[in-house]
């Protein structure tokens, strides 16, 4: 072993290293600025262009450009240029907060499964296949359905249906750090499990985790916009899927107002994608050196 | 040696494209097979022996790899630069070759017994029932017990010794001129190995078929083999009969390869060990110097080594060897 | 073990988990708030206390939990799933009366992105670096990122407006006469936007899927002793490397069926496929809570049913696999 050389070497804090990895990755780059880009618009925009999104400016349906309107009206006569920042915030925050939801359930199923083993784990991946049986859209038009359709119903819905994928992973990766020499160790001395599964696995086990994380909040945008698309959205907040759903009625006549929210949907489910390979890139050669 | 040999092989030059440079993987190798012999290719493991076989088969991985010049003839066919579909015909028709794994060289999801008469279909346009009678026949010729039964079974059934003669069933089922046999027991047992070499032996006085027998076993090539071809970083450094390279070996190489294997004069039966080590290792094919590739592990190094190749030349009535020592030994002084 | 006790033990537990669907539709309605006697008053534009005291016992609504759930349990066991007040008509008709619809879209849908996503998965990995390999690589992108809904709205523009080739809206054209041939061919003919829209999102998957997988398959051993053999390319490609490559893409496509459910309910809507997608949201949208039950619990019937016959088709595919 010549590790006594290694202050010669010059050693870079393992982040710095990261997000090297990820800036040197143009699609990932490019995923990056365009993510700032959409949030730069909706967060920002709306003091640069303060509309009212749910005041009637124009003549319903006005194509884009018309009068000033860069995206011209809905059917209700509303801006939807205002629309789109609004929505976009409404959008975005379900998306992270669903996320969160399903990431926290995910993790602990995961964690407690893959760390104890046996029946427990038996148990909880039962769990988990069963939660893969029910097709997740129509669980959570369900649950919409019967505890009626707000904010908070909707993000608890979404979150509750998509953290299986997040079990998994967490699960593979307990497993697999389980057996490595410094957590028997740990194990065998007399450490409590609580520390053991949060303190010395969980952050072991994160690389895999985050970019799944990453990718569920784009597939809670995508979900939240199918429930509103739907009709199974609060009618009084405003978000990208809320226009697709309340304008649809009218594509053959103005497809504009639906094709607009729809594209700011994938740009942005796009760009948290492009950067979901960064990171997985940046993150997975990382555990395979471990 | 007068008449043209089944298959040879002239200043074969094959190279690699790595992310290091050009890598010189074959350089200027030659060597002849004759109907009915078996010839032995030795050396150890990334000296060009497998490369040799495959390109051959004209199965060279390209990209990256690629058959920059020389000339592969079967009978009066050149092989070399000839269309896909040509070599497709010769291959598993003319050349049949049987590789190093028999683990995972054959298909999983297909019984051995279509595997088999999957060829004949091929290449002797067999109606599917007379093909897979023929390929029960084989298995039968292979000394496989139950050959009826076995040609229905999946590779996963059988145990690694069953499998190569599945895999030597294969190769041999349109009666190739020459049959290539890549390093094929090295992944079996020692008792196995020996069954497989009996069975190739006496395939070979059987059919008439020519082998080349690619291996880095020396005891094998001293039981079963004619002549023998040594190879080193890609180029052929002694060729003759067995008899005379294992007796009067004159590269350092081959010297060494032979002290390797422990008793091989005192008793020349299946005593198969692995090779001891020659000191060092063999270097990287990207970035040979101008002199022999051997001179950094070899005894008898002189100052002419490290700066000019050695020529493959005549040094006996069968041997030939590339070596400054033994062509211009005056040098030494 | 044989290939049917392994089938019979993938049944065994798929009844299980449908069983634990049941539970868990029952704790939903339980635990929701207002019960089918203020449905049931609130269709009679009003009831006093003491009627809705008689409807709750005429349900059984006034006996323990476990009973309620022992009563539910044995209705479906004999699939009685309740009555609609809302279509008038019992949940189990209406829903077989729609099922077949939304099967037809499943599972053509399915077809179609995994024969497609194969196809073009297995092109690609034959060039890594060439033009279909870019395609793969960015239907997938898009494929996970274009809202289905949206594509399927894209679509109807562009057919209703620019290339009126194939209809929009429905499963089958009323004014079309004909024998049973003829009237296929119209639902075929109706089918044809809708499956394309729902493939899309599998599509993007499985192709990119099906390259990873061709690419490992096609640095293996067996390839090479194929190739050894003098078999021509196709053979080498379509027989001996796809055959390995399709295990995993027919596993994940499996592992998909409830998505595809999902993505149906949404495809339904835009396209006016009268199946259990469109049928599940009117009855949301009526309050039908015996329906969206019925529903759910049919779909996961489907999901599950899918699930095994993927099994058997992957023992098929492969003859190592021999315990689930």
């Amino acid at each position: 072993m010549t590790d006594h050389a290694a202050p010669a070497l010059k050693v870079q804090h393992p982040l710095t290293e990261m997000a090297a990895m990820f800036f040197q990755n143009r699609s990932a780059v490019a995923g990056l600025a365009l993510l700032i880009s959409i949030l730069l618009f909706t967060f920002v925009g709306p003091y640069l262009y303060p509309t009212d999104p749910f005041e009637m400016v124009w003549t319903p349906l006005s194509f884009p450009g018309e009068e000033g309107f860069l995206l011209g009206t809905d059917y209700l006569g509303r801006d939807i240029l205002a629309a789109m920042m609004a929505g976009g915030q409404v959008s975005m925050a379900i998306g992270l907060a669903a996320a969160v939801i399903s990431v926290v359930i995910g993790v602990s199923v995961g964690a407690f499964a893959g760390y104890y083993g046996g029946v427990v784990e038996e148990a909880l991946m039962r769990f988990t296949e069963f939660f893969q049986v029910l097709p997740t859209l129509l669980f959570s038009m369900v649950i919409v359905a019967l505890f009626g359709a707000s904010l908070l119903t909707v993000t608890l819905a979404i979150g509750v249906v998509s953290w299986t994928a997040v079990a998994r992973v967490t699960r593979s990766e307990f497993l697999r750090i389980r057996e490595l020499e410094y957590v028997s160790a740990a194990r065998s001395g007399s450490a409590r499990d609580g520390y053991l599964i949060f303190r010395v696995i969980l952050p072991n086990a994160l690389p895999p985790i985050i970019v799944q994380a990453n990718l569920m909040v784009g597939s809670a945008i995508l979900f939240e916009a199918a429930l509103s698309f739907l009709g199974l959205s609060d009618p009084n907040i405003m978000s990208w899927g809320q226009v697709i759903g309340s304008n649809r009625p009218y594509i053959l006549d103005a497809g504009f107002a639906v094709a607009i929210p729809g594209f700011a949907i994938f740009l942005t489910v796009l760009a948290i994608s492009l950067i979901g390979d960064g990171l997985n890139d940046a993150l997975n050669p990382k555990l395979r050196q471990r | 040696m007068e008449r043209a040999p089944l298959l040879s092989v002239t200043d074969v030059v094959v190279d690699f494209k790595t992310r290091h440079g050009n890598a010189r993987v074959l350089d200027q190798v030659s060597l002849a097979v004759e109907s009915g012999e078996i010839l032995g290719i030795v050396g150890e493991s990334g000296c060009g022996k497998s490369m040799t076989a495959l390109s051959i088969m004209g199965l060279v991985p390209d990209p990256p790899g690629k058959v920059t010049s020389g000339s592969i003839k079967l009978g009066d066919r050149e092989l070399v630069g000839m269309d896909q579909e040509g070599l497709r015909r010769i291959r598993g028709k003319d050349i049949g070759m049987i590789f190093q794994e028999p683990m995972t060289s054959l298909n999983p999801v297909f019984t051995v017994g279509e595997q088999i008469a999957e060829s004949l279909r091929q290449h002797e346009n067999a109606s599917p029932k007379a093909a897979m009678a023929k390929a029960v026949d084989m298995l039968r010729a292979v000394e496989i017990p139950e050959a009826e039964a076995r040609a229905k079974a999946y590779p996963h059934q059988l145990s690694g010794g069953m499998r190569q003669r599945v895999m030597i069933a294969m190769a041999l089922a349109c009666g190739p001129k020459v049959l290539i046999a890549d390093e094929p027991t090295t992944a079996l047992d020692a008792t196995v190995q020996a069954q497989i070499f009996d069975l190739l032996q006496d395939l070979q006085q059987e059919t008439g078929t020519a082998i080349v027998l690619i291996t880095h076993d020396m005891g094998a090539i001293a039981e079963l083999a004619d002549r023998v071809v040594v190879m080193y970083a890609g180029r052929v450094v002694e060729s003759g009969s067995v008899r005379d390279v294992l007796s009067r070996p004159r590269h350092p190489y081959t010297k060494g390869l032979i002290a390797c294997v422990p008793h091989l004069e005192e008793e020349p039966g299946p005593v198969r060990k692995e090779l001891l080590e020659i000191p060092g290792v063999v270097p990287a094919l990207t970035d040979l110097g101008a002199g022999c590739a051997f001179a950094p592990r070899c005894g008898e190094v002189m100052p002419k080594c490290r700066q000019q190749k050695p020529v493959l030349t005549e040094a006996g009535d069968t041997q030939c060897v590339a070596c400054w020592a033994v062509h211009e030994p005056a040098a030494a002084s | 073990m044989s290939f049917w006790n392994t089938i019979a033990k993938r049944v065994g537990y798929g009844l299980l988990l449908l069983v634990a669907v049941l539970v868990l539709n029952f704790i939903l309605i339980s635990i929701a708030p207002g019960d089918i006697a203020d449905t049931i008053a609130g269709d009679m534009g009003g009831a006093d206390a003491e009627v809705m005291e008689e409807i709750r016992v005429r349900y059984g609504l006034d006996q323990p939990f476990y009973v309620q759930l022992w009563r539910y349990m044995s209705r479906v066991a004999v699939l009685d799933l309740g009555y609609s007040y809302f279509f008038n008509t019992p949940v189990t008709t209406l829903i077989l009366e729609k099922l077949p619809a939304t099967l037809l879209l499943v599972f053509s849908a399915q077809i179609l992105a995994v024969i497609v996503g194969t196809f073009l998965g297995v092109v690609a990995a034959k060039k890594p670096n060439g033009i279909v390999s870019l395609t793969v690589t960015f239907l997938s992108l898009f494929g996970f990122a274009a809202p289905v809904f949206w594509t399927g709205i894209l679509l109807i523009i562009l057919f209703v407006s620019i290339f009126p080739l194939f209809p929009v809206a429905g499963m089958i054209d009323v004014t079309v006469e004909g024998g049973f041939f003829v009237r296929a061919l119209d639902v075929l003919h109706h089918l044809i936007l809708p499956m394309v829209t729902l493939a899309s999102i599998f599509l993007a998957l499985y192709s990119r899927l099906a390259r990873a997988s061709m690419l490992e398959v096609l640095g293996a051993d067996y390839v090479r002793t194929a190739r050894a053999k003098g078999l021509p390319q196709r053979t080498v490609l379509y027989k001996h490397a796809l055959r390995n490559a399709l295990g995993p893409v027919v596993t994940v496509a499996g592992l998909q069926f409830s998505a595809v459910i999902s993505g149906a309910v949404v495809v339904e809507t835009v396209f006016s496929w009268p199946g259990l997608g469109t049928l599940a949201l009117q009855s949301i949208l009526a309050r039908d809570t015996p329906t969206i039950m019925g529903i759910l619990f049919f779909s996961s019937l489907v999901v599950v049913v899918f699930n095994i016959l993927t099994d058997a088709t992957l023992r098929l595919i492969d003859p190592r696999i021999k315990t689930g």
